[in-house]
């Protein structure tokens, strides 16, 4: 009886100090994800900034990005005299929004259009090769896995792993020999031959249920008809996604056109924009954002294809 | 090693994985050399033009780096690489660049999988997030160099705010703190990219596992580091050397900033190659190159190592 009651009493007790906890623990995990956000978001747009500045500065008239930054770049600027301001403004809205900028870009000095031309004329055909190389080169590497080949994967994975300090050198020698040094070739075939889209290719195709290209090859299709009716139609989204990160990449080039390229008039916009700081800065902006156009326009349209290839890298064996 | 690449996303019934006995299986069915000998000939394009413009001209670098000059080709064996490596430029270059990768490497590696971890919580707006600090890496370096300079300018916005409050102005692209500068600049770079990685391999954690380690009673700085990070540890190894050669790449944002002949902590590899490449002296240039992949295949060889050491029991996993 005694000891019936006892435990009757004990128990409510017991729970509310449950519950108790519980709700401290939930009010303590909630507080703990509010900070969490409220970090990365302050993070995230610390991050953002620099891009937003690019963008809204591209708006700015002529005289007003002089006044904001004369400063700085009025030492580096030979006839410098119509700056006059003593300090640094950084602003992000513009007093008035003009577009004199692009204007001036876009139809009054042809030069940047060139260089403009240059880039995608530099950068489509690698793209669009090194991808159709790609594509036969990792089918070759999936569909029959044997030692040499192992090896030969083994030293395209060496050869990505390289930095262009090394890569360079090689190149320079073949274009010398090829005489096609100075011209857009040099920069063209090793990009199209580059082994960095065979492996991610390679490592997607790997990824395919063998059984299916032994199915279409009882139904009495060639190797050639597998690679494009089975192959290609499954490998579509990481084909986008390699795409992408291919055109990033030589979207950036710096390295290559100023070792192989001894033209300027052949450099991408990649190199001319940080030679254009010391004249015009009221242009600068404006070029700096046409520059990033085509790179966000393709992050936008394929964001989720770029994610998705880049988790598929995760690894380099295998 | 193996383990991110079977778990990976649309495998999860095992369906692309074919152990070595299904293959022998599936080797003598279907007449396997027949499909070697036309697989072949899909690899050849990119087998023939990597040989052409990567491995052979390579192998001939390997021959510069050991001869006396390209005419009479004497044997002089380690004179080359003795010369570059007594050469001031090349240890200018050298030590800036290791000192920037052994900074840099760690901290973005570190940061992107604490990023992945604090994404991986309920919190809103995730992909937003995600987005955000991604596009970093979409947008051309030469289009926000200017924003950095009228950061970091002598008279920008930093100094700004140094004299503001009542430090000393400090010519950032002209110190010793050059390097901060770029380390800054390559974490903006790059965390995006490695984040993601990071957040695939997180999402690939088998979550039985916890489960099991929370109810055995588990605190959660064990769960982090008993299984959390040996289940990263092939994420960590790529996500490292990819880094690595990310940090290599640096020259890009240095070039733009301050051209030719930047500050001497600023003087990088690339920069000396770009100048040997003017003045067209190929001993000195092959030597370096050679110099500089045994350096990268040695580190990618330890990192290796290092990670089959730690993931060793997860390889049947």
């Amino acid at each position: 009886m005694h000891k019936k009651k006892k435990l009757k009493l004990s128990l409510p007790k017991e729970k509310l100090q449950r519950t108790g906890s519980r709700i401290r623990k939930r009010i303590n995990r909630k507080l703990w994800l509010g900070f969490l956000t409220a970090f990365l978001v302050v993070f995230t747009i610390i991050f953002v900034i620099p891009i937003v500045f690019t963008i809204c500065n591209s708006f700015m008239g002529k005289a007003e990005i002089a006044s904001n930054y004369g400063m700085i770049f009025a030492t580096t600027d030979k006839g410098g005299k119509q700056f006059i301001s003593e300090v640094v403004n950084l602003k992000f809205i513009p007093d008035k929004v003009s577009f004199s900028q692009y204007i001036t870009v876009l139809f009054k000095s042809p030069d940047y259009l060139l260089k403009f031309w240059n880039s995608i004329i530099l950068v489509v055909p690698i793209v669009v090769f090194q991808l159709a190389v790609a594509c036969l080169a990792a089918f070759g590497f999936t569909r029959y896995r044997g030692r040499a080949r192992e090896l030969v994967f083994f030293i395209y994975v060496i050869l990505m792993l390289m930095p262009y300090q090394v890569t360079l050198v090689p190149n320079f020698m073949v274009s010398k020999w090829m005489n096609i040094l100075d011209t857009r070739w040099a920069i063209w075939l090793p990009g199209i031959f580059s082994p960095y889209a065979v492996f991610l290719l390679t490592k997607f195709m790997r990824r395919i249920p063998r059984s299916l290209f032994e199915a279409a090859k009882i139904d009495g299709a060639g190797e050639w008809q597998i690679f494009r009716k089975v192959c290609i139609p499954l490998c579509k989204g990481a084909l986008s996604s390699v795409a992408i990160l291919v055109f990033i990449d030589y979207w950036n080039m710096v390295e290559q056109p100023l070792i192989l390229l001894s033209d300027e008039q052949m450099h991408p916009l990649s190199v001319f924009l940080s030679k254009i700081n010391s004249g015009e800065i009221g242009l600068a902006f404006a070029v700096a954002t046409i520059y990033m156009v085509p790179a966000l326009l393709v992050f936008l349209y394929g964001e989720e294809y770029l994610v998705e290839g880049i988790a598929y890298q995760g690894g380099i064996k295998g | 090693m193996r383990i991110s690449i079977k778990r990976g996303s649309r495998d999860t019934k095992g369906l692309g994985l074919h152990s070595h006995r299904d293959r022998r299986k599936n080797r003598n069915r279907i007449g396997e050399q027949t499909i070697k000998r036309k697989s072949a000939l899909f690899l050849a394009p990119s087998f023939i033009g990597v040989a052409l413009f990567f491995v052979l001209p390579f192998i001939v670098v390997g021959f510069y780096a050991v001869v006396n000059n390209p005419i009479q080709h004497e044997f002089v064996f380690l004179d080359n690489f003795i010369s570059v490596w007594n050469n001031s430029a090349f240890r200018l270059a050298a030590g800036n660049t290791f000192k920037f990768s052994v900074v840099s490497v760690p901290l973005v590696v570190v940061l992107s999988m604490m990023m992945a971890f604090a994404l991986e919580q309920a919190i809103p707006w995730k992909s937003r997030f995600r987005s955000l600090l991604l596009s970093p890496m979409m947008v051309p370096i030469a289009s926000v160099v200017l924003i950095w300079q009228v950061l970091f300018h002598y008279n920008g916005v930093v100094n700004e705010v140094f004299t503001y409050l009542g430090n000393d102005k400090i010519d950032w692209f002209k110190s010793d703190y050059a390097q901060v500068i770029l380390v800054i600049l390559f974490v903006w770079k790059n965390l995006g990219y490695n984040m993601i990685l990071f957040m695939a391999a997180i999402s690939n954690i088998p979550k039985e596992i916890i489960e099991v380690a929370q109810l055995e009673s588990a605190k959660g700085w064990q769960i982090f580091f008993s299984i959390k990070l040996r289940y990263l540890s092939s994420t960590i190894l790529f996500v490292t050397i990819l880094s690595l050669i990310n940090s290599f790449k640096v020259f890009r944002e240095v070039y733009l900033l301050t051209g030719d002949y930047p500050y001497d902590s600023l003087y990088l590899l690339q920069h000396f190659m770009n100048n040997t490449f003017r003045s067209l002296d190929y001993q000195k240039l092959s030597a370096a190159a050679i110099i500089m992949s045994l350096f990268m295949v040695v580190i990618i060889g330890i990192l290796f190592l290092t990670e089959n050491y730690f993931g060793r029991d997860m390889e049947d996993a």
